[in-house]
């Protein structure tokens, strides 16, 4: 068993199966926005801040911010430890990317809720 | 015909350098790239590289063929030369100790982590232990990996983490013996399985397959092995 403290879960499994479901959340979103865009073309500004005042659409987008922090997490660990060999470059990487995610999840949710 | 041979003498060379050798191959006749070699040596016996039973059984002579993995033996010159220019390398990702000789302790490292050997801890009957046809043959297609190490080494993740990644060939291994019915550790030996390396650096690129000499799919069977951890875990 290899031991590691800077992936998401800790878990192969766990990080692999995160993975796969944010990827879901991912691709439901963006069919859920493409498919308002092509059902509303004329669309005001009225309407679609009306769409994110409905407490599911904030929901649903919430989780779908957690998935991208989770999600590129996951993926940006995995490119770090392939190919970056030095340690101090690969933690510093590490930190900046969990850094720049944490900040677009809280950013997010300022948006969602500042509207 | 032209070949052109990675050399690479740490003994007198500063660096490894391709050197290329003109021959003349038997007319009507599809030489083996391990023929071809033995031909060169009597031109120049300083090349190095490894052989034994030259049929493909014993995954002695796995190497780059024009940028190809597989055993020197069993491949065709027709079938890896283009432009009628063969081109040979030592296996990628492990340090060469001599042309085409590389070293493989870091492979067999990988196999011997995942305890390539029956555990059993129930006392062993008067006669064996008995499987039955079925249990049998869910053996087929794992256990005639050869450990010729063509597939580790055309393995991305494996060129990145040799230490960690089991790679493609030690995972074919693995399975071979979580799904034997005469196992007894298949727990224990998932637990060592499930960090985020060993199994789960493998993202289904299938270079493995494309070069398995002896038609094996180790992508198949890591996929098996996610199956019994997710099973387990969920
Ligand atoms: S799986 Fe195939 S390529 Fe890999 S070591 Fe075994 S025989 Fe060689």
């Amino acid at each position: 068993m290899v031991t590691q403290i800077t992936s998401f879960g800790r878990s192969g499994l766990y990080d692999w199966m995160m993975q796969r479901i944010s990827a879901l959340v991912l691709s439901l979103y963006t069919l859920f926005i493409l498919g308002y865009l092509v059902f509303n073309p004329d669309l005001t500004y009225d309407q679609w801040s009306g769409l994110f005042e409905t407490t599911w659409v904030r929901i649903f987008s919430l989780l779908t911010l957690l998935s991208i922090g989770v999600h590129s997490w996951i993926g940006l660990w995995s490119v770090s430890t392939d190919y970056i060999k030095a340690t101090g470059v690969r933690f510093f990487f590490q930190s900046v990317c969990g850094l720049v995610m944490f900040v677009y999840v809280a950013w997010g949710i300022q948006v969602l809720w500042g509207l | 015909m032209l070949v052109s041979i990675y050399r690479y003498n740490p003994e007198v060379d500063d660096a490894p350098y391709m050197k290329d050798y003109q021959i003349d191959l038997p007319a009507g006749k599809d030489l083996m790239v391990l023929d071809v070699l033995q031909l060169l040596k009597e031109q120049d016996s300083s090349i190095s590289y490894r052989r034994s039973c030259r049929e493909g059984v014993c995954g002695s002579d796995g190497m780059n063929m024009n940028g190809k993995n597989g055993l020197a033996c069993i491949t065709p010159v027709s079938a890896a030369a283009k432009d009628d220019k063969l081109i040979l390398r030592p296996l990628p990702g492990l340090p060469v100790v001599r042309d085409l000789v590389v070293d493989m302790g870091q492979f067999y490292k990988q196999y011997e982590k995942i305890r390539p050997y029956l555990i059993n801890e129930s006392p062993a009957p008067a006669i064996e232990r008995l499987q039955s046809p079925e249990e049998r043959e869910k053996l087929d297609g794992l256990y005639e990996c050869i450990l010729c190490a063509c597939c580790s080494t055309a393995c991305p993740s494996f060129w990145w983490n040799p230490d960690k990644f089991v790679g493609p060939s030690g995972l074919l291994q693995a399975y071979r013996f979580l799904i034997d019915s005469r196992d007894t550790a298949t727990q224990e030996r998932l637990s060592d399985l499930d960090d985020p390396f060993s199994v789960f650096r493998c993202h289904g690129i299938m270079n493995c397959v494309n070069v398995c000499p002896k038609g094996l799919n180790p992508t198949k069977a890591i996929g098996n092995i996610r199956t019994m951890l997710l099973q387990r875990a969920t």
